[in-house]
């Protein structure tokens, strides 16, 4: 018989069954997924972008593929956080999964307003997205510069009922900056990298891809990048890390937990397989028995200890 | 446990280039030929890593449990699936989004309106009505799929480019051919690039002729979940709380007058 495997991870006192979990805005509220994976057996669902109001996000084209990764600007469509409570949250709590909700605004107040419309409602964690590229106001605008994110880490930590995961941008000059004025702030846990911003122009129709023009470079094309920032903030700070970045298989999950994440969010990997979150879940288990691992938290942030005894 | 949907690996039965960049692809699948409605879409998945993302591409045809497709090269996506021979396997989600609703219209006098890679849409779509039903078909400069429509309804075509020589085209537009026609209908189905779709949209509404039309969007996750193929909606859309509607997913095809085109 197999020795039995603990997949289980812990984010700031919340135990998930297993450390895979969907990136925010690539699953929906879990609810179309659904029919194509079995969502108890993912460690968490991770919403869509929750605002006060509904958002009704950028004109199309929304979306453009470029070599081995995507552009989107969606712009945080969104119904609004009264809808999502009587509709999505619900529909979550059908499943044996832990539920994260992802929170967007354009300003403080706006983040105050859907955090403590949720401190009431049966979810785990709150991931603050204080890094979405497509938003003009808001966003972004805290996610770039440590003071301000400090501060609204602070505000939210002060209003959540919820632990609190700050959602950390890959578009600033020192990830570990950013990563210790969360924790200055309070924060419970970061995650990252949300998308880089990029570019592209349709060289025929001599126009951006893009309505938006700009957008977040997501998929394995960022993915080297984004376990290099997960590598330096887990060293920059004493929290839970939660990686993401181009993960589409469970190698590349293995990959970011060795470099310090607890847990990893599934993004882009679901539009080429609506079915790939369930099976990173069974390819990790199959790493852990192929490696002789009985704990999947010996992988966290491995990658030095493995240097020091070559 | 319910059953989980899945993609479903497909054998290729025959390819064919049946215009300059158009291919027609008859694929032998499990249950997506026979679950697929006309009007309604499948995501085909490229075996290069480099692009990520399905492509779309609407129902074409069915016969039993194989599902035609036809589509036009426009990038490298679509150029491998070009490459595709018999026996080989391709990758197909389906079907997807919403359909033309033809119990609902049969026995109507149903024009069918294509207009260039909207073409193959309509043909499925003339095939289930067989009866009452006329197409008319707009195409650029070369023609296609026009004698595979003529096999289940009468067939009126029109071509935009003066120069190009074809016997009883109408030089111009789908909406010249309808009008130098007198083409009549009690219900229009279409598919075509905007700007047609657009001048349909005027057309019907100026007639109060019910109007379904297909459109297109780039899109990700062709299921409804990423909002990265919306359109304008002209009311309050009940799911998404805002103006807008998702073409995968909402759509495909929309009554003519819930979308801002």
């Amino acid at each position: 018989m197999m020795p039995e495997i603990h997949m289980g991870v812990e984010i700031a006192g919340v135990k998930l069954k297993n450390p895979v979990m969907t990136a925010s805005g690539t699953f929906g509220s879990g609810a179309e997924y659904g029919e194509y994976v079995d969502l108890n057996r993912l460690g968490a669902v991770v919403t869509k972008g929750v605002s006060s109001v509904p958002w009704s996000g950028n004109p199309a084209p929304r979306i453009a593929e470029t070599y081995g990764g995507m552009l989107n600007a969606v712009g945080l469509q969104n119904p609004g956080v009264e809808t999502f409570c009587q509709r999505d949250i619900p529909f979550l709590k059908q499943y044996d999964t832990r539920v994260i909700v992802n929170v967007c605004g354009r300003t403080v107040e706006d983040y105050c307003q859907v955090v403590e419309r949720l401190a009431e409602e049966p979810v785990d964690l709150l991931e603050i997205n204080v890094s979405c590229p497509n938003v003009k106001e808001g966003g972004i605008a805290f996610g770039q510069d440590a003071k301000a994110l400090e501060e609204i880490t602070r505000q939210m930590k002060r209003r959540a009922a919820q632990p609190i995961i700050m959602k950390l941008s890959p578009n600033v000059a020192d990830i570990g900056e950013m990563a210790r004025a969360a924790q200055a702030g309070g924060a419970d846990a970061i995650s990252l990298i949300n998308t880089l911003t990029g570019m592209k122009i349709d060289v025929h129709k001599k126009t951006f891809a893009l309505a938006n023009r700009t957008g977040g470079l997501s998929g394995p094309a960022i993915k080297p990048v984004a376990v290099r920032m997960v590598y330096e903030a887990s060293h920059a700070v004493d929290l839970p890390v939660i990686g993401m970045g181009g993960i589409q298989n469970a190698e590349d999950a293995v990959e970011f937990l060795l470099a310090g994440a607890c847990a990893v969010s599934v993004g882009t990997a679901n539009f080429k397989n609506p079915c790939v979150t369930q099976e990173i879940v069974e390819g990790l288990e199959a790493y852990m028995q192929k490696y002789g691992m009985s704990d999947v938290r010996d992988l966290i942030g491995a990658v030095d200890a493995f240097q020091e005894t070559d | 446990m319910v059953n989980l949907k899945r993609k479903e690996n497909c054998r290729v039965i025959e390819q064919k280039r049946i215009g300059r960049d158009v291919y027609s692809l008859w694929l032998e699948t499990k249950d997506i030929a026979s679950n697929a409605a006309p009007g309604q879409f499948v995501m085909l998945y490229g075996k290069d890593g480099s692009r990520l993302l399905p492509r779309p591409i609407s129902v074409c045809q069915t016969k039993g449990n194989e599902l035609r497709l036809a589509y036009r090269v426009v990038g490298a996506g679509t150029e491998e699936f070009s490459r595709l021979e018999a026996g080989q396997s391709l990758e197909v989600l389906g079907p997807l989004g919403s359909g033309f609703p033809i119990e609902e219209v049969r026995g109507k006098k149903t024009l069918l309106l294509g207009g260039g890679i909207g073409i193959p849409p309509m043909l499925e779509a003339a095939a289930q009505l067989k009866e009452n039903v006329t197409a008319v078909l707009g195409y650029k400069d070369e023609v296609f799929l026009k004698e595979d429509f003529e096999k289940f309804c009468p067939v009126v075509y029109a071509i935009e480019d003066e120069a190009a020589e074809a016997d009883g085209a109408i030089k111009g537009n789908v909406l010249d051919a309808v009008r130098e026609q007198g083409v009549q209908a009690d219900v229009i189905f279409a598919c075509g690039p905007a700007p047609m779709l657009r001048a349909i949209q005027v057309y019907a509404q100026g007639r109060n002729i019910p109007c379904w039309i297909s459109m297109e969007e780039r899109m990700a996750c062709g299921i409804g979940a990423c909002l990265g193929c919306v359109c304008d909606a002209v009311q309050e859309d009940a799911h998404l709380r805002v103006y807008r509607k998702r073409v995968c997913k909402d759509g495909p095809v929309f009554l003519s007058t819930e979308v801002e085109l």
